[in-house]
């Protein structure tokens, strides 16, 4: 059945069976593939998207319960915060496989847009369901507070 | 554009839509000539009339760090920054891209990458590089050696252009035989600490592909319904409950009755639809038993005489235990563990002309060239493989069996291979669709003197082996025993009297693989741990007593005790430990890399361990990139620790009693307060460091819990009634 999607500031209209789940419609449909497909249960973290700017789990997310939202990707991040994520991020070359990272920056995102100087317990507790098979937990946790610094500059 | 260059004529001028490119290969010889003829000469950049330098890497990218590294050898030998060159991955052509520490093979593996690449791509570079100066050099009317290439530019007294000028005519010039490549003091690119990955531009901003993340024109996408007990085999399915539901393509019977295939328009209805799906499945020739016959039958073997032995003989370490003034006895058991990639395994298999094109992050370009081939009865160079990014690998994207390219190529086949197919695992079928890590039981009994002196070691392991009855066992199989069992154990650089290593096989059609590490994965836990039993028993410090048996002044016991005093060194290890802490240490060698940890731990068993830090100290020869190289040891202790603590692949009647990752709790961010890695400095050859990293991890841990807790032998950890905070 049909439902309106606002998806990066742009309205799609995609046909799916009511109980999809948002992961896969923006994968599958929206052929936004940033967003990963890692557990299917929440317990990853590699599907988060924001939905109306929180971090949200998109795997067990349904197309019927965010019509209306505002979602963003990982394609259509651009705020400063997001912009100190990824500025961080290079700079600490946080990444290995990658796979995970689109999940992991869009928690950093979520955590410092209502937190700009979070602790390390708060950087923990935050990106906490955020698996990372490749362990790049340490600078990851760098990372956040790099970006948490460009941002106080 | 062709690939085939003839053995006299190394650079080749070829069009391409940018204009005029020129492939610069090498003479691989040295290192090719033990794998026969088939290689030959092999592009491994590419630079266009424009300027645009590209490395043709010969390994896929699972997070390693080599395709920066490759471009990393490309840039320095061209004097070029490395953000000018680009990367790209080779095509399936093992006489040209081939691994020669895997015999020829085109594949990735065995932290083999820069070892088998260093030289190879220096050269290439280095080539081009005199290619280029000698056509300036002949343009300008000037002597080749008062001409320089540097950022793109070459330049002679009085001459400049950029060197995209010369491409075309350094295309016709004669072949260096023997390129000078730049000396190690000269390095700019190489060693050097502050490298950017070539990679994360895309892995931060979702651009990157990942097999996963095709969408082929007029595809469907294809699950399997596996058997749920490995060795089952299907006896009748019923898809009746899927036929009216949306998406829903069909489902049908795989050839080898291991699964029933189910097509679906897109993913989410092809899950679904599987859900819906009933099958009924023989379990006569399964392995029905539960995880507590399984120990028991692997620990009853390690208690019994070995079926083969890998070194010395049980006899004679018999005599030295019986004239022993004390011995120490240890059995272990390891359980089987799943690899558990970041991205669950997919691939997707579409028609071309003449056959097929393989679309995966291929670990093993040969091998699943010669699978899908096999399946679709097609010559094997009509299987093209496009190597993309790999959500991680661990070893399980590489198989013996190429098993989930075959189901692929099974499920391609079914569906008429007209429709492209794109295989996903979902993250169940990952954690319960073995080729595990086996499970492992060891047995040591270690003789020592009145002194603490080590007399006699008994070691006798037992497990499924990973290598045995597979395409690789002529090459890996002597005597009867399977290397992978007992690697890290039977070579260890330690000096030791009167070493027994033997080995029992267990046979299971639970599917087993190299998993990061092989066997170094559970062998270096048990020569750790014993070796810290040892040292206690004697009195002495951990670190001083394993330095006693790396004394013999070898190249390896130089490097081996190198990495473990700067370990100590730097971890402060022969300070006392701060107030409510306890150390660990642990050092082992694995494939050419050395490689000591530290681990610092603070509370206890009851309330909850804490890792407050992990010191580690590597020498993996020249670093070519020293973050990555630090990376590579911060995620091999991550995946280490993670699995020593709390991870195992139990069975009940023969089924997998995990899921996802709710019960196979992977590594969180908490877990490990800091990791410090320190690189030793060194001229040797590179040698890898994707899998190093981890053998120490989880005996370094267990010998800190050991300090004033229990000793775990049975792993994992959490199951000995140690909590972590």
């Amino acid at each position: 059945m049909p439902f309106m999607l606002n998806v990066n500031r742009q309205t799609f209209e995609v046909d799916v069976p009511e109980g999809t789940p948002l992961l896969w419609v923006i994968r599958d449909e929206l052929k936004l593939t940033g967003t990963k497909f890692g557990c299917g249960v929440a317990s990853c973290g590699a599907c988060t998207v924001h939905v109306d700017g929180e971090p949200t789990r998109s795997c067990v997310t349904y197309v019927e319960d965010v019509e209306g939202a505002g979602i963003t990707t990982i394609e259509g991040v651009d705020s400063d915060v997001s912009h100190a994520v990824h500025r961080a991020w290079n700079e600490l070359n946080v990444v290995q496989c990658g796979y995970c990272q689109s999940g992991q920056i869009m928690s950093a995102i979520g955590l410092l847009s209502g937190n700009r100087t979070p602790t390390i317990e708060e950087i923990e507790d935050y990106m906490w369901g955020n698996a990372c098979r490749c362990a790049a937990y340490q600078r990851i946790r760098a990372a956040v507070r790099r970006a948490s610094e460009i941002l106080e500059a | 554009m062709t690939r085939q260059l003839t053995r006299r004529s190394f650079l080749k001028s070829a069009s391409a839509l940018s204009g005029t490119v020129l492939v610069i290969g090498l003479d691989a010889g040295n290192a090719l000539a033990s794998a026969g003829d088939a290689a030959e000469f092999t592009p491994f950049v590419r630079i266009t009339a424009g300027g645009r330098v590209t490395a043709v890497v010969k390994h896929f990218e699972c997070g390693q760090g080599t395709a920066t590294g490759l471009a990393t050898l490309i840039a320095e030998e061209l004097n070029l920054a490395l953000d000018r060159v680009e990367v790209e991955f080779a095509p399936a052509d093992a006489a040209t891209y081939g691994n020669f520490l895997f015999g020829g093979t085109q594949g990735t593996g065995g932290s083999s990458s820069m070892a088998s690449s260093f030289m190879l791509y220096r050269r290439a570079g280095a080539a081009a590089r005199e290619m280029l100066v000698g056509a300036a050099a002949e343009a300008w009317g000037v002597p080749a050696d008062s001409v320089t290439l540097a950022d793109g530019q070459l330049s002679a007294d009085g001459h400049a252009a950029p060197m995209g000028e010369f491409v075309a005519s350094a295309s016709a010039r004669e072949v260096p035989a023997k390129p000078r490549l730049k000396d190690a003091s000269a390095f700019t690119v190489i060693g050097n600490p502050r490298t950017a990955r070539r990679d994360n531009g895309p892995k931060t901003d979702g651009s990157a592909v990942y097999a996963m993340d095709l969408h082929l024109e007029n595809q469907v996408v294809a699950v399997m319904l596996r058997s749920p007990r490995f060795g089952g085999t299907l006896v009748s399915f019923d898809d009746s409950a899927a036929s009216d539901m949306p998406g829903f393509v069909r489902a049908a019977a795989l050839p080898t009755r291991t699964a029933v295939v189910v097509y679906g328009e897109n993913t989410w209805a092809a899950l679904q639809a599987r859900d819906a799906i009933g099958a009924e499945w023989d379990f006569s020739r399964a392995d029905n038993r539960g995880s507590g016959q399984i120990k028991a039958d692997l620990l009853a073997a390690v208690n019994g005489d070995a079926e083969f032995d890998a070194k010395g003989s049980a006899a004679e370490t018999a005599e030295l235990l019986d004239g022993a003034a004390q011995v120490i006895e240890r059995d272990f058991f390891f359980p089987y563990l799943a690899h558990a990639t970041m991205e669950p395994l997919t691939c997707t298999i579409a028609p071309t002309e003449n056959g097929v094109m393989l679309h995966d992050g291929c670990q093993m370009p040969t091998g699943a060239q010669m699978a899908v081939a096999a399946v679709l009865q097609i010559p094997h160079e009509n299987v093209e493989v496009t190597t993309l990014y790999a959500g991680g690998t661990f070893g399980r994207r590489s198989t013996q069996t190429a098993d989930y390219h075959v189901e692929a190529a099974l499920a391609f086949a079914l569906a008429g291979g007209r429709r492209p197919v794109k295989l996903v695992w979902s993250r169940e079928d990952d954690i319960r669709g073995g080729y595990y890590r086996p499970a492992v039981a060891h047995k040591v009994r270690i003789g020592l003197d009145e002194d603490g002196r080590i007399v006699g070691w008994d070691h006798r392991v037992s497990g499924t082996p990973i290598f045995k009855g597979g395409p690789m066992d002529a090459f890996i199989v002597q005597n009867g025993v399977d290397s992978s069992s007992v690697e890290g154990a039977h070579d260890t650089p330690y000096d030791i009297p009167g070493h027994h290593v033997g080995l029992t096989d267990d046979r299971s059609p639970i599917t087993v693989n190299w998993w990061r590490s092989v066997g170094h994965s559970h062998t270096a836990y048990v020569m750790e741990t014993m070796m810290d039993l040892a040292a206690a028993a004697a009195g002495r410090d951990p670190v001083d007593y394993r330095m006693e048996y790396l004394k013999g002044g070898t190249a390896d016991h130089a490097r081996m005790a190198g990495v473990l005093r700067l370990a100590a060194e730097k971890s402060g290890w022969n300070g006392p430990a701060a107030e409510g802490r306890s150390r660990g240490v642990a050092v082992h060698k694995s494939f050419g890399t050395f490689v000591a940890e530290v681990v610092e731990i603070s509370g206890n068993a009851d309330d909850g361990i804490v890792i407050e830090k992990v010191t580690c100290a590597v020498d993996c020869g020249v670093a070519v990139n020293p973050d990555v190289v630090k990376a590579q040891m911060e995620g091999g202790i991550g995946y280490g620790i993670g699995h020593a603590m709390r991870n195992e692949i139990t069975f009940t009647d023969g089924e997998v009693d995990q899921f996802n990752f709710p019960d196979y709790e992977p590594l969180r961010i908490s877990d490990i307060r800091a990791i410090e890695t320190h690189v030793v400095p060194s001229t040797e050859p590179p040698t890898g460091v994707g899998e190093p990293g981890t053998p120490p991890s989880g005996p370094a841990l267990a010998n800190a819990i050991a300090v004033a807790g229990p000793r775990v032998t049975h792993l994992p950890i959490s199951t000995n009634g140690v909590n972590f905070a």
